[in-house]
Formats: C-alpha cells, structure tokens, sequence
C-alpha cells in the first residue's frame, strides 16, 4: 500500500512533465497535421539552457536563494527556448508548406539529428550532473513496515508549476483572440486565412508556445533528475508523443491526461514488474495506440479527405 | 541552421535592377542578432567538469564568429534572391515561343556513361586500390572503407525500396539489419551453420519479420507509420539487450565464424585459401574477397529492385507513393503491395546484417541504434528518393567523406589540432536533410523516370514538374 502511493506521487511527477512536453506535440500537430519529432530534442536543448542558467545565476552572480534562481531560470529558459521554437518553425518547417506528404518529417528528424549534435559538439559528450537544487522532502506517512510515503519538495514545485501553467495556457488558448486564431487555424487553415487571420504567424505561435511549454519541462526535468545529457531529448520525447496520441493528438486535455497515464504506467512498469522493460512498455503502447486506436481517447476520429 | 530561407521574402521584393542593400544590411543584421539569441547559454559557454562539480567556460569568440558567418550568409543570400528575381522578372524575347524543355535531360545522359564508369571503378577498386599503394598490407585501409562504402551502399537500396519506391517512411530499418546479423551469429555459433546456408536464412528471416512487423501497421497513415516503425525498430534493440539468455544481452556476441571461400578458410597452412590456390598466404586475402562479396550483394540488391520496378508489383508501388487513395481506387491491393515492398525491403536489410556480422566476427545491440536507421535514411534522402544511381553517391560522400577528411591534415591547421570532421558529421547531415526538404526535395539528381520505354526516352510530364505534391 505504502510503495503504491509512493508511486503514484512518483508516476504522477514524471507524468505532468511528460504532459508539458505532449501539448507541444498535440498542437503542432492539430494545426499543420506534422509530427514534429525534433521537440523532444527542443526540450533537451532547453534542459541545458536551464542548466547553464543555473550555474551562472548561483556560482557567478552569487544567487543564494534557489527558489529565486529557480524563478529566473524558468523565465528565461522559456524565452530562448521560444526562439529556438520560432527559428526551427521559420527555417525548416515553413518553405515546406504544399511539398509532398512526407516532408515535413523528414525535415522534422533532420532538426531532431542536428540539434542532438548540436548540443553534443558544444557541450561535450558526457552527462552534465547539476548541482543539488531542492533536497527536502515531506513524509507524509509511515506505513507500519517502517516505509515512509515521501512526497520531496521537488515533486511538489513540479506539480505547482505544471498545473500553474497549464491554467495559464488554458486561459490563452480558450479566452484571448490569440487562442481563438490558433483554433480557428486548426479547423480550416484556408478559411481562417479568408476570415483575415495571420495563419503564418499564428502558427509561429504555436511553435513558440510549445517550445514554452517543453522549456518548462526541461527545467522541471533538471531539477528532478539532476542530470541531463545530448541524446536525452529521444526517449521522454517518444514517451511524449505517446502520450499525446494516447490522449487523442490534437486535444490539449488529451495531452495532459495522457502525460499522466504515460507516467503512471512507466513508474508502476518499473516498479512490479521490471525495470529493464520499461521503455519497450512505452514503445509497444505507442505502437498498439497508434494500430488499434490512433484517434485516441479524447480526440476525434480522422475522416479522410480527398 | 546558417543558413535561412528567404523564400517569402523573394516574392513580396520589388524587383528593381539595384537592389536594396540597406535593407539587406538591416535584415542580415537581424537574422545575426537572432543567431545570437540562439546561440546565447548553449554556445557562449561550455560546461565543464571537474570533479563532482560544473563549472562554466565563456566563448564569446566562437559566437561571434558564428554570428558574423550568419550575416554574412544572409547578405549572399539576399544578393542572389535579388538578382534570381529580376532575371525571373525580365520577359525574354524568346519565352511566348520557346518549347517546354522536351528533350532528354542533361542527367539522362551523363547517367548513360556514369553508371558503368562507377561499376568499373567499383569492380576493379582493389586492383586499384593495390597498384596505387604498392602492397597488400598498404592498401587494408581502403579496401576496408570501400566494404564499409558499399555496407551503407546496399542497405541504403534495400531502404530505397521501402522508402523511395514506395513511399512508405521506415524509421525502423535497422532492426531488420539487426535481425539479420544475429541470424547469423546465433545459427553459427549455436548450430554451426555455414555462412552461405546462414545467408539466405538471414534474408528469409528479416523478410518474415518484415511481415510481421509490417503487417499491423499497414492501415496507418505516412507519419504515423513512421513513428511506429521506430518504435519496433527500438523494441528490437532493447529486447536484444534485455534478452541475456538468447543475445547475451549489451555484452555482444563474439568469435562469430569467419566468410570461407566456398567451404574454403582464410587460414594459413594446409586446407587453407592460399595454400590451395598457390598463393603466399595473407590476411588481406580475405578482405579483398569481403569486398567482392558486399559488391555482390549490393549490385544483386541493385538489379533486383531494377527488375522488380518493371513487374506489376513495383508499378504498383509507385503508384502507392504517388497517390493511395487513387491507388486503391484503381483496384490495387494496398496491403499486399506494402507488404511486399516491407518483406523486400527487409530481406536486404538482413542480407546486409548477415554481411556485417560475417565481417565484424562481433554483434553487439549498439550497433543498430536509431541513429543508424537515421543515417541510412539520411543516405536515400539526400540521394534522392527512388533514385538508384543517387543513393549510391550520397552513400560515397556521406560515408567516405568524413574519412576522407580526417585524413586531410590542413584542415587541422585552420581548426586546431583536435579537429575530427567526424563529430561533425551528424551535424552536416541534420543539416543536409533539412535542405534537401527546402530546395531539392526530390533529391539532388533525382529524376523521375519512367521505367517503360517505347523506343526512344521522351521527357515526361514528370520532369516538368519541379516537385510533386503526392
């Protein structure tokens, strides 16, 4: 009983991160119909931004308060996550409008490739271990073997940020006119474009915001595992486009609920059954979702157009 | 990323003869202030360790560097946009009247004379390779790239058949090659097969799990299909690792039995190669015969998929890439004509796996990674999708040229003495694939040829496309 809600704190953790990063998946995407398989390597790169933030803000500038780094770190992590979000959109993945179907993918694991290498021939090749962020933790009960149930501050500053921000983005996509663009563009690219929406911006937004969004992951990522290396980006990036094809690609709650019943699955994978499996568990749910049931749970089914 | 497009900014520039350079100053200005931001933490400084803790290393000099190439490049750019515009723009005298280019194009016949001066060089390399460097033992480390050329050679036409022809998007190739070389190593090691009964096996095997593999995934969309080749291709590798018992899990399996010549050994003393021909023995004996070996394959892997471009089935793959629904309309089975080309496809895949374990003497589940599944996607991307001749070259350079490099010592000199164009490589060929998409993406020399003839080559509709939208 102990050990299961142990886990369930534990899977729900890596969940919401798995979460931040699936909406940048899901919206791309809703609007341009592209996998956009370079975002888990975008949440990599942005793991590093965040790291080297970090160092400079506490060893350089003599931060001492990590809550305050922390804060800073976030925002700017977020800002140049952004940009690379935009450059990426506006270098590889605009002049491809109207090619041929498969396109954009190829051009999509081609920026995957180069920004793994990227970051691999800038930083070197070996793991970057952080310094200790957040160590507390709260226990919150004992079992009687002695098992102490821990939920760790960490969890709990992921937890808060995600559910923070993913108010805020709600906010954006369902209130503003920005939001209401980006659905517009979603339904009928063609039509919304009549009707006197920028569509290409609008879809430069939706990179931006996705990079945002995988920026926080990034950090998030840092601050819980406390090491991040070039060729991290590849497998929490399958995982999260699991997740986001789970919960039916194209819907943003979909994403969120997927992340977690991705997280939930990985953690409990690891914990009863075998830890060695655990990423041929994510892979076969990704193949079996996407045979059995590739509209997911909350999304729509696809109707071929001609 | 130096290099950004400025395809939307060429049609709303006004065309005039002098063309703007304030504003191409201003925009090149922006474009190396954007490449700043970008290249801000990950750039400027590096991280370093020593001991358990990070510390920071500025290298504001490299960003600046970066930044100035990036200007710079953007300057060019729009310098040549200006002037491809105004010659756009300027009617000719000649255009009302000139014929649509009807001719055979300039590739179909430099295609005529290149394809057998390359298969003569290919068959004749380490004669070649012997003469120039004047010994066996000198000349080991070419004819060792030429194999290692030729590896990525076959299976890059093995993934052209999948990918080129019928435009289905395997991201997982390279389990296919895994299976193939573990078929191998395991049938001879545990039962002591030869390689020329393990061979075909090898094919046979991969081909089936082609199938298999291939089988649920058939009703899927491009991308999706994609990304669940990509996912099997990553179970076979994490299943060859946790599999101790069978694979012997991340260890590997090694001392795999050696190629023989036809039941004859590449060993010294009686019974051997040498000593039955009469020769003085050398290891280099059994290189030379590899390489003719992995030349076998890849031409027979060749004229395979020549010959099956002609029957229904390959007509049909093509048509399966062009248009699906068009396609299904027509009466083609989709399913089988997919799960052909992934059987055939496979089947040379594990050829070549069997090759490499034979060559190797080592499997070990590092190396059939993603990145090889990439690399050789890479290799028929940039060669041009469905382009035979294309993929051969693009294996040439994307394989022999960073050893080619290496080996340059100048380039040293300018980069500093720790310079490897190897680390670079991936990086180039990121790169190369995004262009490739942006400019060409039917390939360099790709040309989309018929593959029936009446009598004579006639330029098609085809070729006055400049890209399909399928």
């Amino acid at each position: 009983m102990e050990i299961f809600v142990q886990q369930l704190i534990n899977g729900l953790t890596l969940g919401s991160i798995y979460g931040l990063i699936a909406i940048g998946y899901t919206m791309v995407f809703g609007i341009i119909g592209m996998v956009n398989f370079a975002h888990g390597d975008v949440f990599m790169l942005s793991a590093f931004i965040s790291l080297i933030f970090f160092l400079i803000l506490t060893t350089w500038l003599g931060i001492s308060s990590i809550a305050l780094a922390l804060l800073i770190v976030l925002v700017i992590a977020m800002v140049l996550t952004s940009l690379w979000g935009w450059a990426i959109e506006r270098i590889a993945y605009r002049p491809l409008r109207g090619s041929f179907r498969l396109a954009p993918l190829i051009s999509a694991i081609g920026v995957s490739i180069f920004l793994s290498n990227f970051v691999q021939v800038a930083q070197g090749a070996r793991n970057k271990p952080t310094p200790p962020m957040v160590q507390d933790v709260v226990v919150l009960f004992q079992g009687e073997s002695g098992y102490n149930v821990a939920l760790s501050y960490k969890q709990i500053i992921i937890m808060v940020v995600t559910a923070v921000l993913l108010t805020i983005f709600w906010y954006l996509v369902q209130k503003t006119s920005l939001g209401r663009a980006q659905r517009a563009c979603e339904q009928d690219r063609k039509m919304a474009a009549l009707l006197g929406i920028n569509v290409d911006r609008t879809i430069s937004l939706t990179f931006v915001i996705g990079a945002a969004l995988a920026s926080v992951a990034g950090t998030m990522y840092l601050l819980y595992y406390g090491v991040v290396s070039f060729n991290d980006g590849f497998v929490p990036g399958v995982k999260a486009f699991t997740a986001a094809v789970l919960g039916g690609i194209g819907s943003l709650p979909g994403a969120v609920l997927g992340g977690l019943i991705i997280g939930l699955i990985e953690t409990f994978w690891s914990a009863y059954f075998s830890i060695e499996y655990k990423d041929v568990a994510a892979f076969s749910i990704l193949a079996i979702v996407l045979i059995f049931m590739p509209s997911g749970i909350l999304g729509r089914p696809e109707v071929e157009k001609v | 990323m130096n290099a950004p497009s400025i395809t939307s900014t060429a049609q709303t520039q006004a065309v005039t003869r002098s063309f703007d350079l304030g504003a191409a100053f201003k925009d090149a200005f922006k474009t190396a202030l954007i490449m700043l931001g970008l290249s801000i933490p990950i750039l400027a400084y590096k991280t370093d360790q020593s001991g358990a803790d990070l510390f920071l290393t500025p290298r504001w000099g490299l960003v600046a560097i970066v930044c100035a190439i990036v200007f710079g490049l953007r300057l060019v750019l729009h310098a040549f946009t200006a002037s491809r515009a105004y010659t756009k723009a300027t009617p000719s005298a000649h255009q009302a009247t000139e014929p649509v280019g009807a001719t055979p194009s300039a590739f179909q016949h430099v295609s005529r004379f290149a394809i057998p001066f390359f298969l003569g060089v290919a068959l004749a390399f380490p004669v070649l390779i012997y003469l120039i460097q004047g010994g066996l033992n000198e000349s080991r480390y070419w004819v060792d790239l030429g194999i290692l050329i030729l590896t990525y050679v076959m299976l890059g036409w093995g993934l052209n058949i999948v990918v080129g022809l019928a435009g289905l998007l395997d991201l997982g190739y390279v389990a296919f090659y895994a299976v193939g070389a573990y078929s191998y190593a395991l049938l001879s090691t545990t039962f002591g097969l030869s390689f020329w009964i393990c061979l075909p096996l090898a094919g046979i095997l991969a081909a089936f799990w082609g199938m298999i593999l291939g089988f649920p995934v058939l009703r899927l969309r491009g991308d999706y299909l994609a990304i669940v080749t990509l996912a099997f291709g990553e179970i076979v590798r994490l299943v060859l690792i946790n599999w101790v018992d069978l694979t012997n899990g991340g260890a590997g399996i090694s001392s795999i039995p050696r190629a023989t010549f036809f039941g004859l050994p590449f060993t010294a003393g009686e019974g051997g190669f040498a000593a039955t021909f009469g020769l003085e023995f050398n290891g280099m004996h059994r290189m030379i015969f590899l390489y003719y070996l992995i030349l076998f394959l890849a031409l027979l892997t060749n004229f395979v998929t020549m010959r099956l471009r002609k029957l229904p089935v390959g007509r049909a793959w093509e048509a399966l890439r062009e248009d699906e629904i068009a396609c299904r309309s027509l009466g083609i089975n989709t399913t089988n004509t997919k799960l052909t080309a992934f059987a055939i496809g496979a089947m040379f895949g594990g050829f070549a796996g069997s090759f490499f374990a034979v060559r190797q003497g080592f499997v070990s589940p590092e190396s059939f990674n993603f990145l090889e599944s990439a690399i050789i996607l890479a290799i028929v991307v940039l060669g041009g999708m469905g382009s035979q001749i294309g993929v051969a070259i693009a294996a040439i350079v994307l394989v022999g040229g960073p050893e080619v490099l290496r080996n340059l010592t100048f380039l040293q000199s300018i980069f500093g003495a720790g310079f490897d164009p190897n680390e670079y490589r991936l990086l180039l060929f990121g790169v190369g694939m995004v262009s490739m998409m942006v400019w060409r993406p039917r390939g360099l020399i790709s040309e989309r040829e018929p593959s029936v003839i009446l009598k004579e080559r006639k330029a098609i509709s085809g070729s006055l496309v400049k890209e399909g939208h399928g």
